[in-house]
């Protein structure tokens, strides 16, 4: 029975199979490769930290006092330390990590960073020794005994390359030098950025952690070998949330696909079904051969997904990068690697899909009296019936009562739980939602018998209509939904860029190069044509070694500062601080909330206001730029807003700037127009949102395709009333019209439905989901012409397939046709 | 006055060259039913497909009243039918998601009647076959035989000159059936339209003025 109906109906299995190959594919590609982008980031951080069993670390770029090695050296359970300037390098323009090491110290806790000399043992400690990963030398496209140009922290200085560094894996641009070298040379003299520590055999690791992190000064963390990785995971984890949760929807519609396939398939076998029952099958025999075709169809999609995302991922780590151009593992290169347990899962996915998408039609199979089935053939259409809305009404209930959740772990779980009940209520909403659109139509008829016989029975059939619009109304809302939010969010982040880029010109220089020193910003702000210059200082600050740094950045509090709401007062004795809003969400604190930041000697901090920032996810905080000075010492600045002088010529004043840039600073000085820091950060915005709209259309096209599919079945399911009417004096034209007006009405109450249960949608996304993910809050912006196309598209779309369809189904002998059964 | 229908030396075959029937002629005038018999496969309801113009023969014509249906384009054809020609089928054919007021209806809204003189002349075509309340009831409310006399108020609407009528009762019980041919006999007779009926009963056929066999040389008395 199973093979009869697949040999009668090939193209719909195959659709159905196909739709869940792609949903499968692209959740398992995305989980690919968002894991082999986390284990190469990791592998990355895990090269340079040189398995140290725990590190002590500075917080801020300017270090930590040297003479806290000792005091940590010293500490009980820690067998040995190892201490470390760490600086960001060019050598012969590439980039590496400069480490400075005591190699005898480093030898016992970090053996993988030691290098092998070339030139005899005594070599390694020469002060102008340099040691490369094998990734490194490959970059300087130098020999060992060569002598390289390296450039730290603004200075430059001839190394000569003593040897290799054959402990550090494959890819790692790494150099090592001794550490009294780097002190001397890059400007760091009693300063050290870690402590790589050894434990002692049998110490207690986590009471030696607890110990030592009480023991240690606001200036210094404490962090093991993972704590990069977490880093780098928990900036990128809420976006690799997002793109699973895409790909899950493309899912979702392929299993809506499935269902609309396997419902068509089973009210054509109604009487069949109803058959083996009055001889003697029970309801769940029906239940089950429906199962096992969906069970088959699964299996095959599955298989055909799981290859395909794996080729997919493979494409798409070549071409686009781990984070698929979003920006979060920037110079790392992942390798493919094949996830056994992430197959499984969505192979489970898959099979859910496809099993969920054929249980739901058997089990209302199952149900039908046997004896009605038999005698009206499918002729179970009534307009009367009542159409369920306790369920859906229910569901929508329950999602917004999941909205107002908080999250878990940082992640907006619930909020996706309410996006996926509020999806599924409006979904079931469809046969209500399509009487109700159809009302208006219905009780004026128009007397264009074509049009008045399309209402009446979509009307009259509001089930079928459904069925037909389940997949579409679902991938459809979800793309207007993640359109809605990804306009606001660009029309915010412009508003955004247009208030903090009021200058007329941006100066910047990379902070590793030490900045510009007070002296520099005198000449810099003497440059005929500037009238002054704003500038600035950011700072990574680590607060907790797990997270992302917050950013501190040292620049005039005014009203190029974009806050939200007003300034406040802050407790005497306190220093005032203007944390970012997502500083503010994710530290907890607000308005007039004191809070300690490791710089400055026992000082306290206050929040004096909020401010929006959409560059910095992981959270900043603004500090009055002198009063960074006095508490820290730190004078040189990053970057400086230009403004000029009236009538001056900003091409002229940008050259002028360049010449007076220190001749240390050569080559890295970049001046920028608003317009071009405008627009780069737009790109940069527009390439990591791409791959959101490649799902989005995905899984449009894949509902789309359910739209085609279900129509032409359901169409070529009525050819006996075709026939009819036929017979009774519809013309050929006048049966495709009808069937193309209720298409079209199809299409425009999918639309509609699709489109206010996206627009729904959005809001969770907008004020759940994107604070609870990504820690920033922004107005809604519709997108109009995008909501229009995407109408249109389903109204021509399903229009069309219904002609198409109808014209196969007018072409079958009108007498033939009045004899079949349906 | 022409005849409602005539049929004139019509031949066909079916594909790989049997022929059903050749040399038929049939001529049904105003208030006449002729009854059809014939055996499995011998073409009665190929005959049906011609005479509604849904099928052409071989050769020989087909006229409804002096119209020659045979040949005219699908245009004139489907004009044709819809304002001249009334159909009741075997399997009644009820649209599931129109009330029977907008089903009986049905060839008015096809033909562009005034949607409120084509629900008044449905309603006293519902009355006349005896359903006077149910206009506003649906398929799934009616008995076989109920639905089959909806289908007779259909194929009545419009005035037809000719109804066509294939197996009108072979979906019925006997009693049924026959009170539905008597409703069918009085309806045809009292509005001066002709009809055929393509069937296999006795008991149908007993309603008809004529009854005729269709034989591979044609339609001949029926001898039983």
């Amino acid at each position: 029975m199973i093979l009869g109906e697949w040999r009668a109906h090939p193209a719909r299995v195959i659709t159905a199979a196909l739709a869940i190959a792609v949903g499968v594919a692209l959740g398992f590609a995305v989980h690919l490769i968002n894991g082999s982008a986390l284990d190469a980031f990791g592998q990355a951080v895990r090269a340079v930290n040189g398995a140290a069993d725990l590190q002590v670390r500075a917080a801020t770029p300017a270090g930590m006092d040297e003479a806290l090695y000792p005091e940590v050296a010293l500490h009980p359970g820690v067998a040995d330390a190892s201490p470390v300037v760490q600086l960001k390098a060019t050598a012969a323009g590439a980039d590496l990590t400069l480490l400075g090491l005591d190699i005898l110290r480093a030898g016992q806790v970090t053996p993988a960073l030691v290098g092998q000399p070339m030139g005899g043992p005594g070599s390694a400690f020469d002060l102008g020794a340099l040691f490369l990963s094998r990734a490194a030398l490959d970059a300087v496209h130098q020999r060992v005994g060569a002598t390289v140009a390296v450039t730290a922290a603004g200075r430059t200085f001839p190394l000569r390359i003593a040897g290799v560094l054959p402990g550090v894996e494959a890819g790692r641009r790494i150099g090592v030098i001794d550490i009294a070298a780097a002190q001397w040379r890059f400007g760091r003299i009693g300063r050290i950025d870690r402590i790589d520590l050894k434990l002692a055999e049998g110490a207690d690791a986590a009471a030696v952690r607890r110990t030592l992190a009480t023991a240690l000064p606001p200036a210094a963390t404490l962090a093991d070998a993972d704590s990069d990785a977490q880093q780098g995971a928990a900036l990128s984890r809420a976006y690799r949330v997002n793109l699973d949760m895409l790909a899950l929807v493309a899912l979702l519609t392929g299993g809506f696909l499935v269902y609309s396939a396997q419902s068509l398939s089973v009210t054509r076998r109604l009487r069949s079904f109803a058959l083996l029952r009055t001889l003697g099958l029970p309801r769940a025999g029906i239940v089950v051969q429906v199962a096992i075709e969906g069970l088959v169809v699964g299996l095959v999609g599955t298989a055909l997904g799981l290859a395909i995302g794996y080729a997919l991922a493979s494409v798409a780590l070549t071409r686009f990068g781990g984070d698929l151009g979003a920006g979060y593992f920037g110079g790392v290169a992942p390798a493919l690697a094949f996830a056994p347990g992430a197959a499984l899962l969505f192979a489970g996915l898959g099979l859910a899909a496809a099993l969920a998408g054929s249980i739901i039609p058997a089990r209302a199979a199952a149900r039908a009296a046997p004896a009605v089935a038999l005698r009206n053939a499918g002729d179970v259409v009534d307009p009367r019936t009542p159409v369920a809305w306790r369920v859906p009404l229910a569901l929508v209930g329950a999602g917004v009562v999941a909205a107002l959740l908080p999250a878990i772990g940082g992640l907006p779980l619930f909020g996706y739980a309410a996006m996926a009940l509020v999806l599924a209520g409006g979904v079931a909403a469809m046969p209500w939602a399509a009487r109700l659109l159809l009302a208006p139509f219905d009780a004026h008829a128009t007397g264009r018998p074509a049009f008045d016989l399309a209402i009446r029975h979509l009307r009259g059939a509001p089930g079928q209509a459904a069925v037909a619009l389940g997949g579409i109304v679902a991938s459809t809302a979800l793309m207007i939904a993640m359109a809605v939010m990804v306009t606001s969010f660009r029309g915010a982040v412009d508003d955004w860029l247009g208030d903090i880029l009021s200058a007329d010109l941006y100066l910047r220089v990379d902070g590793s190069t030490g900045g510009f020193d007070p002296a520099a910003q005198t000449r810099l702000s003497a440059v005929p044509g500037v009238a002054r210059i704003a500038f600035t200082r950011q700072v990574p600050l680590t607060l907790d070694p797990g997270q992302p740094a917050t950013i501190l950045i040292a620049r005039p509090i005014d009203a190029t500062l974009p806050l939200i709401g007003p300034t406040s007062a802050v407790p005497a004795g306190t220093v005032p601080v203007w944390l970012s809003e997502p500083a503010s969400r994710l530290m907890h604190k607000s308005r007039g909330d004191t809070l300690a930041l490791p710089i400055g000697r026992n000082t306290r901090f206050a929040v004096a206001g909020i401010w929006r920032d959409y560059a910095r996810q992981q959270g900043a905080i603004a500090i009055d730029t002198a009063t960074y000075s006095r508490l820290t010492g730190d004078t040189p600045r990053d970057e400086g807003a230009v403004t000029l002088k009236p009538g001056a010529d900003p091409a002229r004043v940008r050259r002028a700037l360049m010449t007076a840039a220190p001749p240390a600073l050569s080559g890295q000085v970049e001046v920028a127009s608003p317009a071009t820091l405008r627009a780069f950060a737009l790109t940069l915005f527009d390439r990591s949102f791409a791959i959101t709209y490649v799902l989005e259309a995905v899984a449009v096209l894949v509902g789309l395709a359910g739209v085609a599919t279900t129509v032409s079945a359901q169409t070529i399911a009525r050819i006996r009333e075709f026939g009819m009417l036929r017979h009774i004096g519809a013309g050929r034209r006048q049966i495709v019209t009808m069937l193309g007006a209720e298409g079209a009405l199809l299409g425009g109450v999918g639309g509609v439905a699709g489109i206010a249960l996206g627009l729904g949608l959005s809001q969770i996304l907008i004020h759940v989901v994107n604070p609870q993910s990504f820690n920033w809050t922004m107005t809604t912006r519709v997108p109009v012409p995008l909501i229009a196309g995407v109408a249109a598209s389903l109204i021509v779309a399903a229009a069309a397939t219904a002609m198409l369809a109808g014209r196969r189904a007018v072409a079958v002998d009108a007498v033939r046709a009045v004899r079949e059964d349906w | 006055m022409p005849p409602r229908l005539l049929l004139t030396g019509l031949a066909k075959s079916v594909p790989g060259g049997r022929t059903l029937f050749q040399g038929l002629d049939l001529t049904v005038g105003p208030g006449e039913l002729v009854a059809i018999m014939g055996e499995s496969g011998v073409g009665k309801s190929t005959l049906l497909n011609i005479i509604a113009g849904l099928d052409k023969p071989d050769t020989g014509t087909v006229a409804v009243e002096g119209a020659a249906l045979s040949e005219m384009d699908e245009a004139a054809a489907t004009n044709l039918r819809r304002d001249r020609i009334g159909f009741v089928f075997q399997a009644f054919h009820i649209l599931p998601y129109l009330t029977l007021r907008q089903n009986v209806a049905l060839p008015l809204a096809l033909g562009r009647t005034a949607a409120r003189a084509a629900t008044a002349r449905a309603d006293a075509m519902l009355e006349l076959v005896g359903l006077p309340t149910r206009g506003a009831d649906y398929a799934r409310d009616l008995s076989g035989g109920e639905l089959q006399r909806v289908a007779i108020a259909r194929a009545l609407v419009h005035d037809p000159a000719l109804i066509l009528a294939d197996e009108p009762t072979g979906n019925l019980d006997p009693e049924t059936a026959d009170r539905i041919l008597a409703l069918f006999a009085d309806a045809v007779r009292s509005r001066g339209a002709a009809a055929v009926i393509v069937t296999h009963s006795l008991v149908a056929a007993a309603v008809a003025d004529r009854t005729l066999r269709l034989t591979a040389t044609g339609l001949v008395p029926h001898d039983g």
